[in-house]
Parts: structure tokens; C-alpha cells; sequence
């Protein structure tokens, strides 16, 4: 199998019997077996079930049933429910937790007979922006493995990245997927809040919470995106029934299409080099006939600061249930509150527990109005202006990350300084709007993101968008004498 | 508002609240923690409310209803599978009163 065929190429050689599902499936097991590079990308995998969906998928083919995706592999981040493994979300607290059900987003691409191949390394519950947070180790960049593959879907943006699996999932809160994703050099979509269901994700901040593909082309996501949206009467928070649409994905011309440059994502925190790469990137897309405008959103600068009242204040609601009672391991105490307490103190790691604190902290007596109250007045103050500037422009564009990859376990990265990475990614989640980050070139011979955000329930138009950016702009790739991993 | 610190006990009483016990050493650290968290995570306090309440128009938070059907759910062997203790199909919750 060649590392770097797309999902859509793959589904073709699948459709023309030039491959065979259980053969990809039996390939892409060994590749996640060998772990090429020591990248830690992967927490689990079920050959068995693996080899038994290949199996089903080839049915499909041979009746004439398939669909796009059927007989592709797919990695899963481990916080994502598939029935009967174990979904750990990173935690020690919840290392032998067996899923009692599938996730909908799951019961929806084993419908499209794509096959589950592994469950992928995160930071602890989604908390953390470099994956070291992970109780089970970091994951490493298949670009350099002495740098950070960003997180919190580190392993799910690396497996892409090596070309151990064509696509796989994530979740974003404040960027866990389009900040991994443009350190890896690879797609990463967050859709529209309420166009996919979270049923059976393990909730983080509910809030804010979404799940989205990580691919190599932006036809590859629209394709997954489009496979794992649409309507669950379980999930309240659906804004639509309507699946995200393939239709017109390559009707978007870049002529005319209006940009928007907020100056509050372009100060001294993004590095120069990154810089560069952006402004070369928007001028090529400018000649291509796009229109790029400076903008001021001053809401935006207080971004960082809401999201780390907000999400951890929804995390210490949503992780109250590690009890170690009902699920999970326990530490035993003396009574009830003394083992849970035990429980918690033993088994979170030290960056969900600081989370717990903070937002328990913010949301007690004498602080929620000075805290999270206020939060919730600038977040919607924030998206006003946003919506505004959307009633304007096409899309909002900025840097995905104003770093590239970073060395693991590097010192300058202290907990204050990585939760800043976030400043570019964070305000598509406060709004709920579908964010995508596309690579753009190179810096310091690290990949860069083009993050592109556009109106709520605007997913199709930000998706044709980044497919003809696609086609101007082109992909990068690890190099393969560069101590990368192909 | 002006920045206070965040003391030991504020640290040790939201612990409390949330249900986590920390070691002496690591409460020390996330005292430290805390307050360069919330500290620094503290700009927007600086905002007057009449900058941040003229927000009309935006899409604000609402409730979600769902009708009240019965429906089948979990079941009792699934709810148990995954609890550390259980006997005769009930979770065992350690003593919440003495005799």
C-alpha cells in the first residue's frame, strides 16, 4: 500500500478490485504493529473485529453496495466510544473501560463499511496541546520524532501524517484537531457545532466539544465529514438533519472570494517563519483571485483567556462522574467521599486535575460572576463581532498555529505558554463555527496550517473553499531522507 | 476587579469541592499553578460590562427540550460491567453513614 494514497484513491483501487479490503486491512495492522518511527500514535487495536469489517466491506463491494469510503481503514481517538474495546481517553482512570456502545460517529462509518484498525494516543481527556499529557506516553511527529505531534489528537493527526491510515478522527475543544493537524502537515476539519453528534464522545467541555476528520486532501475530509454528519435523535444539540452535502465541493471558485485577516492573530506570539509562509500563501491565493482584508476583532484578544474559564469550568461538571464506583478503577478510602476522593487524586493526571481545580475554583460562591459569568458575556460578545465580520467575508484566516512542532519535553514550553498556542484555533469553538486547516508550506522545513473559518452551518462553502486553495496551494509531505516516516 | 492571589486553603477548599485529594507537596504546586492559571487567564475582568453586555444579537446560549418517552436503555448487565465492585446486580458504594 503506498503511504500516501488518499482515502478517495484507495476507495478507487477497492471499487476496481485492484486491491482487496482484507489485504489493505492486513497491511495497515502491520504498519500500526511495526509503529514506524516510535511514534506512540496508537493506544489499541482489535484484529479480530479489523479482519471481520474487512470482510463485511469486501460484501459490499461484491454486492454492488458500497459506498465512497467502504473497506477504508479508519483510526479512532480513544476518546471515542467503539462497542466492546476499551476506550481509555488517555487516562490511568479509565484504562480498562470496555465501551458499551458504539459512538454515533461510529455506528455511522461502520454503516458506510469503513473498517476500524485502532484506537489513537491524546492528550488526557482532550486537555493539552502537544499530547504529553497522555498517560500512556507522548506521540512523536512523524517530521521529526524529537518533536511534539501537537495534540489533543496527536495520534490520530501522526497516523495520518506517516501514512499508516488514509483518515481518522478527533475531537476539537480548543483546536485539538486543526493544531495537530498543522504541525503534521495534513487536513483537520472542526465542523459546525451540532452537525455531528458527540454522542459517545467522552465529554470534555460540552460546550465546545466536536468531532471532526483528520485526512491527507480535503476531498478525503469533506468525504468522511459528509459520512459521519447528520441527524441522531439521540444527541440534543443537533443543529440540522442534514448530513454535511458533497455536492459543489469543486464549484468554488477562488475568484471573488472575500478573506478576512483579523490583526489580533498577527502579533509578535506568531513566529516570523510561520509568518512568512502565511503571507507568501494568502499572496498566492490573492493572485489566484481571492481578496484579503486586514480586520479588527478586539474580542478576540480576551479568546485564550475565556476558553480557560469556560472549558475547565464544563470539565469539572463532566469529569465529576470518575467516581471510580460506576466505572473506572478505584482507590479504595475509609467511606464514600474518602475513596472517591482517592480515587481521583490517584488516578487523574496533573493537568486534568489543575482543570478540575481551576473551574471548580471558578464556578464557586463568590467567584462565578467575576469568572465565569463574565466569561460567558465576553464569548458571546466575541461571537457577535465575528458573525459581523462573517456577514462581510467569505472566511476568516489566520496562521493555525503561530508555532511549527516543538521538541518534546522542551522547557520552554511550561503549562501557561502551550495553553496560549491555542489563540488561533480557540474562537471557532467558542462560536460554534466549522474551522479547517489546510497546509500551506513550509517553515524551518516544518509544515504550516492555513486556518479558515466560516459562518455557522457554512461547512460545505468552507470545504469547497479549501479544496480550490488545495489545488493553488498543493500538499506537503514529510520528507523521507529528513528523518521522517512515510 | 484587582488580582488577588490564590491562597492554600482556596486551593485545598475547590480540592475539596471537586472531589480531589492531593498530596501535600502537590498542593503547594497547585497553588502556584492555579494562580499563574487564573491569574494570567485574567484580561478580559478588565472589560467594563458595557462593552461585553451590548452582545444582542448573538446566538446566546438556549435550552434544548427532548419529549419525555420511555425508551430502552443500557440494561443492568451493561451499566455493571464496568464498576470495580458489584454484587447481586448493584454497584457496592463504600459507607456513606455510620450506624
Amino acid at each position: 500500500m503506498p503511504g500516501w494514497a488518499t482515502a478517495s484513491e484507495l476507495a478507487g483501487r477497492l471499487r476496481s478490485r485492484e486491491l482487496g479490503c482484507v489485504e489493505l486491512t492486513r497491511e495497515t495492522l502491520n504498519r500500526i504493529e511495526e509503529d514506524p518511527g516510535g511514534l506512540g500514535a496508537f493506544l489499541s487495536s482489535d484484529r479480530g473485529e479489523a479482519l471481520r469489517a474487512a470482510e463485511e466491506a469486501q460484501r459490499m463491494l461484491d454486492a454492488g453496495t458500497a459506498g465512497p469510503l467502504t473497506g477504508v481503514p479508519l483510526a479512532v481517538k480513544d476518546n471515542i466510544c467503539v462497542a466492546e474495546g476499551v476506550t481509555t481517553a488517555g487516562s490511568r482512570l479509565l484504562e480498562n473501560f470496555v465501551s458499551p456502545y458504539d459512538a454515533t460517529v461510529i455506528e455511522k462509518c461502520r454503516e458506510a463499511g469503513m473498517v476500524i484498525v485502532g484506537k489513537t494516543n491524546l492528550d488526557e481527556f482532550g486537555m493539552g496541546s502537544s499530547n504529553e499529557n497522555s498517560a500512556f506516553g507522548p506521540v512523536r511527529n512523524p517530521w521529526n520524532p524529537a518533536l511534539t505531534a501537537g495534540g489533543s489528537s496527536g495520534g490520530s493527526a501522526a497516523a495520518v501524517a506517516a501514512g499508516i491510515v488514509p483518515l481518522s478522527l478527533g475531537s476539537d475543544t480548543g483546536g485539538s484537531i486543526r493544531f495537530p493537524a498543522a504541525l503534521c502537515g495534513i487536513v483537520g476539519f472542526k465542523p459546525t457545532y451540532g452537525r455531528v453528534s458527540r454522542r459517545g464522545l467522552v465529554a470534555f467541555a460540552s460546550s465546545l466539544d466536536q468531532i471532526g476528520p483528520f485526512a491527507r486532501s480535503v476531498e478525503d475530509a469533506a468525504l468522511l465529514a459528509h459520512t459521519i454528519s447528520g441527524d441522531d435523535p439521540r444527541e440534543a444539540r443537533m443543529r440540522t438533519e442534514a448530513p454535511i452535502s458533497l455536492g459543489g465541493l469543486r464549484d468554488r471558485p477562488l475568484s471573488g472570494l472575500r478573506l478576512a485577516w483579523p490583526q489580533q492573530l498577527a502579533g509578535p506570539e506568531v513566529q516570523p517563519s510561520i509568518r512568512a509562509t502565511f503571507e507568501v500563501a494568502i499572496s498566492r491565493l490573492i493572485e489566484a483571485g481571492c481578496t484579503c482584508e486586514e480586520v479588527d476583532l478586539p474580542m478576540i484578544r480576551h479568546g485564550v483567556s475565556t476558553y480557560y474559564i469556560i472549558a475547565p469550568s464544563e470539565a469539572s461538571s463532566n469529569l465529576a462522574r470518575y467516581d471510580g464506583i460506576r466505572f473506572g478503577r478505584q482507590v479504595e478510602g475509609t467511606d464514600h467521599v474518602a475513596t472517591v476522593a482517592k480515587t481521583r487524586g490517584a488516578l487523574l493526571g496533573h493537568e486534568v486535575k489543575l482543570r478540575i481545580i481551576a473551574g471548580t475554583y471558578a464556578l464557586s460562591a463568590g467567584y462565578h460572576d467575576a469568572y465565569f459569568a463574565k466569561a460567558q458575556r465576553v464569548r458571546q460578545r466575541m461571537t457577535l463581532e465575528m458573525d459581523e465580520v462573517l456577514a462581510q467575508y467569505d472566511l476568516i484566516v489566520s496562521p493555525t498555529s503561530p508555532v511549527v512542532a516543538f521538541p518534546i519535553g522542551s522547557a520552554e514550553m511550561d503549562h501557561l505558554t502551550l495553553k496560549q498556542l491555542d489563540l488561533c484555533t480557540i474562537p471557532a469553538n467558542l462560536g460554534g463555527y466549522p474551522s479547517l486547516s489546510l497546509p500551506c508550506g513550509l517553515a524551518e522545513g516544518l509544515p504550516v496550517g492555513l486556518g479558515l473559518t466560516a459562518q455557522r452551518g457554512m461547512d460545505e462553502s468552507l470545504l469547497a473553499a479549501a479544496w480550490s486553495m488545495e489545488q493553488e496551494l498543493g500538499s506537503v509531505m514529510p520528507p523521507s531522507d529528513a528523518g521522517g516516516v512515510r | 476587579m484587582a488580582w488577588m492571589s490564590i491562597s492554600i486553603e482556596e486551593v485545598l477548599e475547590a480540592a475539596k469541592l471537586a472531589r480531589l485529594e492531593l498530596a501535600e507537596d502537590e498542593l503547594v504546586q497547585f497553588q502556584g499553578e492555579l494562580d499563574a492559571l487564573l491569574g494570567h487567564f485574567r484580561d478580559f475582568q478588565n472589560l467594563s460590562d458595557t462593552e461585553v453586555l451590548d452582545a444582542l444579537g448573538a446566538e446566546l446560549p438556549f435550552n434544548v427540550w427532548a419529549p419525555d418517552l420511555v425508551a430502552s436503555s443500557l440494561g443492568q448487565a451493561f451499566a455493571l460491567r464496568n464498576a470495580p465492585r458489584t454484587r447481586a446486580g448493584l454497584f457496592i458504594v463504600p459507607t456513606v453513614l455510620e450506624d
